[in-house]
């Protein structure tokens, strides 16, 4: 019997997404494991944004914001990771909780 | 309406002018070369005077372009003038600044990104679509990002970046996914058509609940509202003086012109007559106003109790500015119009107090290499004047007449007042009380405590020049605020909303 998929399925999927990157953001101390949640939460809106026009929106406007929102992903990840690999080179850690100097 | 991709070009000269000189100025760093440090520096200078320039002949030009992408409009223009009138006032301010020699060899990346910085916040202040208001949030966001680890040798500003990109990115992850719930509802980007939608009142508010409680994370995270401000003090503190000065005023009053295009275009019941009274039309069975209420009275008692025992003064302005954000948010509440020219109004005193105050702090830890509250320990006897002038800075974020920031509080106690919210009022003068506790301090260190080292310290007649112009408007604003007044009561005019 074939299941039929619908936009309830695509719906389910991104939110675990979002759950798993929400998750990981705020369990994770490394640097590179934060980005990754990050990630997931920027991937989780763009299947909502692409499974809305697909079964509901009359336009094409979702999935032009996933577009961007794919090159956007790929800017920031770009300044985050070289940001993360100067302070490696600073410091010598990419955890964010030993990243703390500037606290009284 | 009605406009064309080619005509609607014409709207954008600004930001256009702003886009080549970003790109010029990144180019100084090939032909400048050991020929002047300065080139970079007066190429931004010379693209905001012509942006500036090119704003001021949009006076009063009200139009939806690029099909209902941004909006030109009163509202967006008194924000384009705050962003210029900042970032010419941070460009000078980083020729002078010490801490920026580390990085001689990047001017022309620094200067761009400023400009870049700023290009952001003029789409922001118009962005009317929720890819665009996206879009233009991040263009601020990933500038600020590298502007405030810019000095990449020091550990502290390193730190500080690093925390903001985390923060940064998190909350604009959240922001978009609210967004796309919203298009989901709707089936539009676009706030008028969202709008519309709301006001069918078919859709399901506990969605439209999540949605705008996602929205508000990567807004609030802007603004360095609580819950969402736990980056301010560590960034402000971390960055470049330079930086920080630049993001307290230029990111955070972009923040707010979203907010409140969002809040109002998004909100407004269109129908109801008059159009302008009550404004969470389109919400009844949420109080959104006592939600707002509670956030900025969190916001300005969390900023203003924490500053009270800071030992660093750039700390200190971090929790200030964020007290200032609770203070601005108190105009939002009501959402009037007589609300929301309080809030362009304070943006204004905002801007001279609070630059001012920086560009001591600034001035300060170029000669007396310090930037804790013990160290101006009798900076009253060293340095006259720019004691003096930190004292009115000062005075006028706490907003003790005879300065600008008392004028700015006044109108938006009485907003409240106007729209009944008096105990919120009370709150905020409360507040302001508490915070004159942590500005005295510093004034009190500046002329009560005796210095051990009593050279003089002159800091040259351009510096006491441009101290001067950006204090003498903090007093005489107070005195003739008129014309502030009325241009922010035009100002609250936006595109669609009459």
């Amino acid at each position: 019997m074939a299941v039929h998929i619908g936009l309830t399925q695509f719906l389910v999927v991104s939110a675990i997404l979002f759950s798993l990157g929400l998750y990981g953001v705020i369990t994770r101390k490394n640097a590179i494991m934060v980005l990754m949640g990050i990630e997931l939460i920027l991937n989780a809106a763009n299947i909502n944004f692409v499974a809305f026009t697909r079964y509901g929106a009359m336009n094409i406007s979702g999935q032009v914001v996933a577009v961007f929102v794919i090159i956007l992903a790929a800017a920031e990840a770009a300044v985050l990771l070289a940001i993360v690999l100067n302070i490696f080179q600073q410091l010598n850690t990419v955890n964010v909780d030993e990243v703390d100097n500037l606290k009284n | 309406m009605a406009q064309t991709i080619y005509q609607s070009f014409g709207y954008i000269l600004p930001e256009t002018v702003l886009s080549v000189f970003f790109i010029l100025t990144l180019l100084t760093a090939l032909v400048g070369k050991g020929r002047s440090k300065y080139l970079p520096a007066y190429t931004a200078l010379l693209g905001f005077a012509v942006a500036g320039v090119l704003v001021f002949l949009q006076l009063g030009t009200d139009e939806l372009v690029f099909s209902g992408m941004y909006a030109v409009d009163p509202f967006s223009w008194f924000f384009k003038i705050i962003f210029l009138v900042t970032g010419i006032l941070i460009v000078i301010f980083s020729m002078q600044s010490r801490e920026l020699e580390a990085v001689s060899t990047k001017y022309a990346e620094y200067y761009s990104l400023i400009i870049s910085l700023t290009i952001g916040a003029f789409f922001m202040a118009g962005a009317s679509n929720l890819l665009m208001m996206y879009l233009s949030l991040e263009l601020v966001s990933i500038s600020s990002y590298i502007l405030s680890g810019f000095t990449k040798e020091n550990p502290r500003a390193d730190e500080a970046s690093l925390k903001y990109v985390i923060y940064g990115a998190f909350s604009s992850g959240l922001m978009l996914y609210g967004i796309s719930i919203l298009y989901g509802l709707t089936g539009e980007l676009n706030i008028y058509a969202f709008n519309q939608a709301l006001a069918s009142g078919t859709l399901p508010q506990v969605t439209i609940l999540v949605a705008i409680v996602l929205m508000l994370a990567g807004l609030g995270y802007k603004i360095s509202a609580v819950p969402f401000h736990f980056w301010t003090p560590d960034v402000y503190e971390g960055a470049p003086v330079t930086v920080t000065a630049f993001l307290s005023v230029t990111s955070k009053a972009a923040g707010f012109a979203m907010l409140i295009r969002f809040f109002k275009i998004g909100f407004i019941d269109v129908a109801a007559q008059p159009v302008m009274a009550g404004m969470w039309e389109l919400f009844r069975g949420f109080n959104w106003t006592d939600i707002i209420a509670v956030l900025s009275v969190l916001t300005m008692t969390v900023g203003n109790l924490v500053a009270l025992w800071q030992s660093n003064m750039k700390r200190l302005l971090a929790y200030s500015s964020i007290a200032h954000a609770g203070y601005i948010l108190m105009g939002f509440v009501t959402l009037t119009d007589q609300g929301i020219s309080a809030m362009l109004m304070y943006f204004v005193a905002y801007l001279l107090m609070n630059l001012g105050a920086f560009y001591v702090v600034m001035l300060v830890a170029n000669k007396y290499h310090t930037e804790d509250i013990e160290g101006y320990s009798g900076l009253g006897y060293r340095s006259p004047y720019i004691a003096f002038a930190l004292t009115v800075f000062l005075f006028s974020l706490t907003g003790i007449p005879p300065t600008f920031g008392f004028i700015g509080k006044l109108y938006l106690f009485a907003a409240l007042i106007h729209t009944n919210y008096i105990w919120l009022a009370v709150v905020g003068v409360l507040n302001s009380v508490v915070s004159l506790y942590y500005y005295v301090k510093v004034i009190r260190n500046m002329y009560l405590v005796q210095p051990e080292d009593k050279t003089r310290v002159d800091f040259g007649f351009g510096t006491n020049l441009l101290m001067t112009i950006l204090m003498v408007p903090n007093i005489a604003l107070m005195l003739y605020f008129t014309p502030v007044l009325s241009w922010a009561q035009h100002s609250v005019l936006m595109f669609g909303l009459r």
